[in-house]
């Protein structure tokens, strides 16, 4: 299908975001069951899935020019948001290469790359960007080659190096975060960024999740969902800029919740890189309100059931105590205590009322 | 991990860079490009001798700027399991294989302040692939590569694209010539230290710079993995009630999907835990992260994508 784009749509002051019911249904319902618990939930990052978010490596949707110019504005007012340490080069230059060639493979509509050589052309054309470049030359692009991509790209993206059996995050662009820091995390190893999470480093969680990380190969990228809620669609829910969103939970009233209360899902990837040996983590974050969950039948059983059962340590930690009661009495009538099936699918192709 | 849909390549060309060597050169069967070459990458070819099927690793040497082609280096050994045997003598140009998806375990630090390249024989071809990628880094190397008699001039060759700015030597007079302690005192802090070669030199060389201090993480070794490989073995499949042999090279879950049975699996690495399938009979040879030492001990369960047997027989409640 055709996207339609709406380049004036804003996740911040007007909130004029929406989304199609199209957009709805292809949202990655991050539930495969009643009830959630942490757990290793990787699979392989392939082609095809549930909804329609899984069909490209990486997503564009109808909100990719509003994201992109977002994203702009965030960097504008904060450049530390995109931070790559020297030593990354080569990797930024796998991660230019990665993200080109899957979005000119995966949407030759809106994006091509032709080759000469090291002389390389990207067209995009969603942007109204054409460009010329030689591949490994820093100086022929507008600006070092991870931002130079990433600001054409809709989510988050960490470079990871590998050295000494761990993870280190030495570098980012990170603008549509769940309330995490670039600035304050670059340089961490993987249980340092991972500390404040509750529960799942007793569940040896992050232990079992390095080893598997460790050993990613080349060519077979792997996948999973996060999620946690997020007051009004805003993308950058960041510790940097907390005095501006966090005054938005006390604005929620059981007339609004469903409005104002949205699913944030981040669609995270991960992949390793051929001339760096990096890994490129991808954080793709999706906003769905209440309301429009709502309109899933399945989902809305599902959300409901979820939240209720919440272990409150998590409930804490993703933020949710002050509004959780409201969302919870707006979906408890919704919930006919009808079983529901196994997996996030919507399960239907129409939306409901 | 499973390595995903395989390559089918042709033979485009073979250059007998010496009387045991030669250097097999690969396009994309069906067109297109390959993927990326990983820097110090390898691919592992599928050989079929009539009813024998071989699986050899094998460094990729090219360059990753090169997408329309893969090249390797196949030296002819006396005791070869026939892999590199059957690829001197029966393949020729055209001849199109089957090639898994290439994967690195062998990666240049990006922290290095300098590379110190250990090559010994046929273990030149990943220093090959590095070469390339640390010239388009502008990084500080040093290659020192033993060679015999023979191979000598092929590697000097070889290498004579990259020797300009940095030192590359080749020592064809002997392991006993080389003087490696003084090669691994005399690196400057900061200095990673990369090997390939016979496992008697790999050992000699992790040996003395572990005993002359040098930290572990500033030590790399060529590694093939082969994680999942072992003895073949045959699972019983009670609930399905069959049996499936598996291969000396395939995981007891790729064995069990080959069968036609539908097996609970998510990560494909021994870390998720959907994968745990009971044991009823036999003794698992455990290798996942997700089992505890008392749970792996009890061997009540198995993790069918990464553990074998410790034995000719396992008896699986699925």
């Amino acid at each position: 299908m055709t996207l339609q784009f709406k380049p004036a749509e804003t996740f911040r002051d007007t909130f004029t975001y929406r989304k199609s019911p199209e957009d709805i249904l292809r949202f990655p319902f991050p539930f495969p069951e009643d009830e959630y618990m942490y757990s290793v939930n990787i699979e392989p990052h392939v082609r095809g899935g549930p909804t329609a978010a899984f069909r490209a490596t990486f997503d564009i949707d109808e909100h990719y020019i509003a994201e992109c110019r977002e994203r702009e504005r965030v960097l504008k007012e904060d450049p530390k948001r995109c931070q790559v340490l020297p030593h990354m080069m080569a990797a930024e230059w796998d991660t230019l290469e990665l993200i080109m060639e899957s979005m000119a493979a995966d949407y030759p509509e809106h994006f091509s790359l032709a080759k000469a050589g090291d002389l390389w052309t990207w067209v995009n054309r969603p942007l109204g960007i054409q460009q010329s470049f030689t591949f490994g030359k820093v100086e022929t692009l507008p600006c070092p080659p991870f931002e130079y991509i990433t600001r054409q790209a809709q989510g988050d993206f960490t470079l990871q190096d590998q050295r000494d059996d761990n993870l280190y995050v030495d570098g980012g662009m990170v603008t549509t975060q769940a309330d995490w820091s670039l600035e304050f995390d670059i340089g961490m190893s993987f249980h340092e960024w991972h500390g404040p999470v509750p529960l799942a480093h007793e569940k040896g969680v992050f232990d079992r999740a390095l080893k598997y990380l460790l050993r990613l190969q080349y060519g077979q990228p792997v996948r999973r969902l996060n999620w946690t809620m997020t007051i009004n669609p805003r993308l950058d829910t960041s510790p940097e800029n907390y005095p501006v969103w966090g005054p938005d939970k006390a604005s929620v009233t059981p007339e609004n919740v469903a409005e104002k209360a949205h699913l944030r899902v981040e669609l995270q990837t991960l992949f390793r890189l051929p001339r760096s040996g990096a890994i490129l983590f991808g954080i793709r974050c999706y906003l769905t309100s209440v309301a429009d969950i709502a309109k899933v039948p399945k989902w809305r059983r599902r959300l409901h059931r979820v939240l209720r059962d919440l272990h409150p340590d998590i409930a804490s930690y993703k933020g949710l105590p002050r509004f959780r009661p409201m969302v919870l009495d707006y979906l408890a009538p919704l919930d006919d205590g009808a079983p529901t099936s196994k997996g996030i699918a919507p399960d239907t192709d129409v939306l409901g009322g | 991990m499973t390595a995903g849909e395989p390559l089918h390549v042709r033979v485009r060309e073979i250059e007998e860079l010496a009387p045991s060597l030669k250097r097999f050169s690969f396009e994309p069967a069906h067109g297109g490009q390959f993927p990326t070459p990983p820097a110090g990458g390898h691919v592992m070819l599928t050989l079929r001798d009539g009813a024998r099927v071989m699986k050899n690793a094998y460094s990729l040497v090219t360059p990753p700027t090169e997408r329309t082609r893969y090249d390797i280096i196949v030296r002819l050994v006396a005791q070869s399991r026939g892999g590199s045997s059957f690829l001197h003598r029966s393949v020729v140009p055209g001849d199109v294989l089957e090639m898994a998806n290439p994967i690195s375990l062998f990666s240049l630090a990006a922290t290095a302040r300098k590379h110190l390249l250990v090559g010994g024989g046929i273990g030149i071809t990943p220093l090959l692939s590095f070469l390339p990628e640390l010239k388009a880094r502008g990084a500080r190397f040093e290659l020192h590569q033993l060679a015999t008699g023979e191979e000598a001039p092929v590697f000097e060759r070889l290498l004579a694209p990259y020797a300009a700015a940095e030192e590359i030597r080749v020592h064809s007079g002997g392991r006993a010539a080389f003087d490696l302690a003084g090669l691994l005192a005399r690196q400057p802090l900061g200095t990673h230290l990369y090997v390939c070669g016979p496992h008697s030199l790999m050992d000699a060389v992790t040996g003395t710079a572990a005993g002359l201090g040098w930290p572990k993480g500033k030590i790399h070794k060529e590694s093939f993995g082969g994680d999942v490989s072992g003895l073949p073995f045959r699972a019983v499949l009670k609930k399905s009630g069959i049996e499936v042999e598996v291969g000396e090279t395939q995981s007891l879950l790729e064995a069990i999907e080959a069968a036609g049975v539908a097996a609970p699996c998510l990560c494909r690495g021994g870390a998720c835990g959907e994968c745990a399938t009971p044991v009823i009979e036999g003794e698992a040879d455990h290798r996942d992260d997700f089992l505890s030492a008392e749970e792996k001990a009890s061997g009540k369960l198995i993790m069918t994508c990464v553990s074998r047997a410790r034995g000719p027989r396992l008896v699986l409640d699925l």
